[in-house]
């Protein structure tokens, strides 16, 4: 018999009780909408985590000093420890010399086409007319905006006349002309304000205003949100007192190259000869590509996760139907006993309750991947992100609804195709 | 290990036994060897009070029960030998029930219920529904078939029951108190349908009922009694 005539047959048992079969899905609706909804929630998330990496720069290559922690030895008492101290701080032989990064520079000409290198300041207060604002102060260098792309909204960024002479300029964003200006950015340009850097009072001028942009967790609207401050990388290294060299650096590499993770082993096996001997230190490179990797791994884990949990509603809708598919049964013994009177056999009586239940299983499936979707991007939207439909974990509901069918379909049916044609004409 | 018999018969009930609770000590046999030959195209009546075995006999002649001793030719095809599934295609090929109840299957329009049968018989889609809508016309519903059972009335159901009995051109049709629940004018309207299918059709018809006045229409009366004709 065809499968196409027991699916019509299926349609009009379920629609002819209507109530019921809804009654019926709705565990099922509840198990596939939580797990479509958690899996739209963490697929927005991956997406637009990912987006805005590559908006940081898919082309960029981190490249920072890590600790040694290979060549681990065992001591006679069971300590463990590594054959460099991993606790040492970072000294200024450790550091990456502005020799290394000329030479780096010259090697790899043709692909790096800027070195970024920002250090932090530290945080800051500044405050005026009574109104405040906090700043996470970082020293940058002319490259700098390469890697990290803001949007100037008036006056200039960090150039070379600032950098040599260890000028006292920063650049702020909006969001605090907006507290100490009244939002009047070209007004604000060469103002001076007073820093205070860890308690110390540094006076610099404005010379540029960038456009705020939200990290995207939290859709802050008020006003007193910390944003970052750019100030010429030796004028924070003289504030700092800090010691020549650096412990981090972006390469934007130049777009001819092809795969950046490549360049980045390029990039360690350069900086191999001059760590040969450091105990303590080495360098490690990270690009954008395994961090936005090791970032949607760990989403979709705990997605996974919270999903089999949510899953086991399904196991209960499950049940359900095979409550009701008994129920069904019982009810339609007669029609059973007339079919099989009329030459159905076991077997395809069988797969009619099968494909009853797959069907009302399936109908339940597509309304819970709709409630999901539509509770997935009411959440995404309320966390701030663009919501994105899971189509891998659409197409999974789609299939488990339908082993779920199968799966608590099988029994009633059995048994539906196991009556004795007698005795089901005879119930009343 | 099937014993073809080339026999003018359609029926040949031999020494048919039937027992219940086998094995238990409430052990109860109902038929107490049952010889019955039926010829192509005859219509018979078997009468019998209830608790006669008149159903038990209906069962096995329907092909719904195997006899526990003796042999049942259908078509010179043992019916006793053979498996659940053959058993179904038989029912399927071999009879059209006619029940008192008429039991259609609800929620289906009469059309589709007298499609049912060759459904089952695996006839293509098209065919099903041309053959369907012949076998209505002749019983007369070809204005309500698209009409669901709850939507008629006890005698076109029974019209639609009867059409749906001769979808696959059975052998015999087995009519288990077909005017059981109808009223004296429709009862005769249903049995003229039967008696214009045996003239003009020339079906084997083999009408179960009580009543005699019904049972004398036929050609020949079977009775049965305590389980013995």
């Amino acid at each position: 018999m065809l499968i196409w005539e027991n699916i019509r047959i299926a349609c009009k048992a379920l629609f002819s009780n209507k109530l019921r079969a809804l009654l019926t899905m709705l565990g099922i609706i509840i198990g596939i909408g939580s797990v479509i909804a958690i899996m739209t929630v963490s697929e927005s998330l991956t997406t637009s985590i990912s987006n805005s990496f590559q908006e940081m720069g898919a082309n960029n290559i981190t490249v920072g000093l890590s600790a040694k922690s290979e060549e681990e030895e065992v001591r006679a008492d069971g300590m463990r420890f590594g054959a460099g101290n991993r606790n040492a701080s970072i000294t200024e032989d450790d550091r990456i010399t502005d020799a290394m990064l000329q030479k780096l520079k010259k090697t790899f000409q043709s692909q790096i086409s800027a070195v970024a290198i920002s250090e932090s300041a530290g945080s800051a207060t500044v405050e005026k007319d009574g109104n405040s604002a906090s700043l996470n102060v970082s020293g940058v260098n002319k490259d700098y905006f390469q890697s990290d792309k803001v949007t100037l909204l008036a006056g200039r960024s960090t150039k070379k006349a600032d950098l040599d002479g260890n000028k006292h300029v920063i650049m702020v964003s909006d969001q605090m002309v907006e507290t100490l200006f009244d939002g009047d950015n070209e007004n604000a340009l060469w103002q001076k304000i007073s820093l205070n850097i860890n308690g110390n009072y540094q006076d610099f001028y404005i010379v540029g205003v960038y456009q705020y942009e939200s990290e995207g967790t939290v859709s802050d609207s008020s006003e007193d949100v910390t944003t970052n401050a750019y100030i010429p990388l030796t004028t924070a290294k003289e504030i700092m007192h800090s010691d020549d060299g650096y412990t981090q650096f972006t390469i934007v590499t130049d777009t001819s190259v092809s795969s950046v993770s490549d360049f980045a082993d390029q990039i360690e096996a350069f900086f191999t000869p001059y760590y040969m001997s450091n105990d303590n230190y080495e360098i490690a490179t990270s690009t954008m590509e395994s961090m936005t990797q090791s970032m949607s791994e760990m989403i979709q884990t705990v997605s996974l996760a919270i999903s089999l949990i949510a899953g086991i509603s399904l196991l209960v809708g499950g049940i359900g139907v095979m409550n009701i598919m008994l129920v069904s049964i019982t009810e339609r013994t007669r029609e059973i006993g007339t079919r099989k009177a009329l030459g159905a056999t076991n077997g395809s009586i069988r797969i009619q309750f099968i494909i009853e239940s797959m069907v009302l299983c399936l109908i339940g499936g597509c309304l819970g991947i709709v409630v999901g979707l539509i509770l997935g991007s009411v959440a995404a939207s309320a966390l701030g992100y663009s919501a994105t439909a899971p189509v891998a974990a659409i197409i999974a509901a789609v299939l488990f609804s339908m082993v779920v069918g199968v799966f608590f379909g099988y029994y009633p049916a059995n048994k539906a195709a196991r009556l004795d044609p007698i005795e089901a004409l005879r119930y009343e | 290990m099937e014993k073809e018999q080339k026999s003018p018969y359609v029926i040949s009930l031999q020494d048919i036994v039937k027992r219940f609770y086998i094995g238990k000590p409430n052990e109860l046999e109902i038929l107490h060897g049952i010889n019955l030959q039926v010829e192509k195209g005859e219509f018979v009546s078997i009468v019998g009070e209830s608790g006669s075995g008149k159903s038990t006999l209906m069962n096995i002649i329907g092909a719904l029960d195997r006899p526990t001793e003796g042999e049942y030719f259908l078509q010179g095809q043992n019916v006793g030998e053979t498996g659940d599934k053959e058993l179904s295609m038989i029912r399927n090929q071999q009879i059209g029930f006619v029940f008192q109840t008429y039991n259609l299957i609800p929620r289906t329009t009469a059309l589709e219920n007298v499609e049912l049968p060759m459904l089952y018989g695996g006839v293509k889609r098209a065919e099903r529904r041309l053959r369907a809508k012949e076998l209505l016309k002749l019983v007369g519903m070809e204005e309500r078939m698209f009409h669901k059972p709850e939507e008629l009335s006890g005698g076109q159901k029974q019209r639609t029951a009867i059409a749906r009995a001769m979808a696959n051109d059975p052998s015999i049709i087995l009519a288990d108190e077909p005017t059981g629940a109808l009223d004296s004018e429709t009862s005769r309207k249903i049995m003229d349908i039967f008696h214009e299918l045996h003239k003009e059709q020339g079906k084997t018809i083999v009408l179960i009922t009580h009543s005699r006045e019904l049972a004398e229409e036929t050609d020949r009366i079977v009775r049965i009694c305590d389980g013995r004709i």
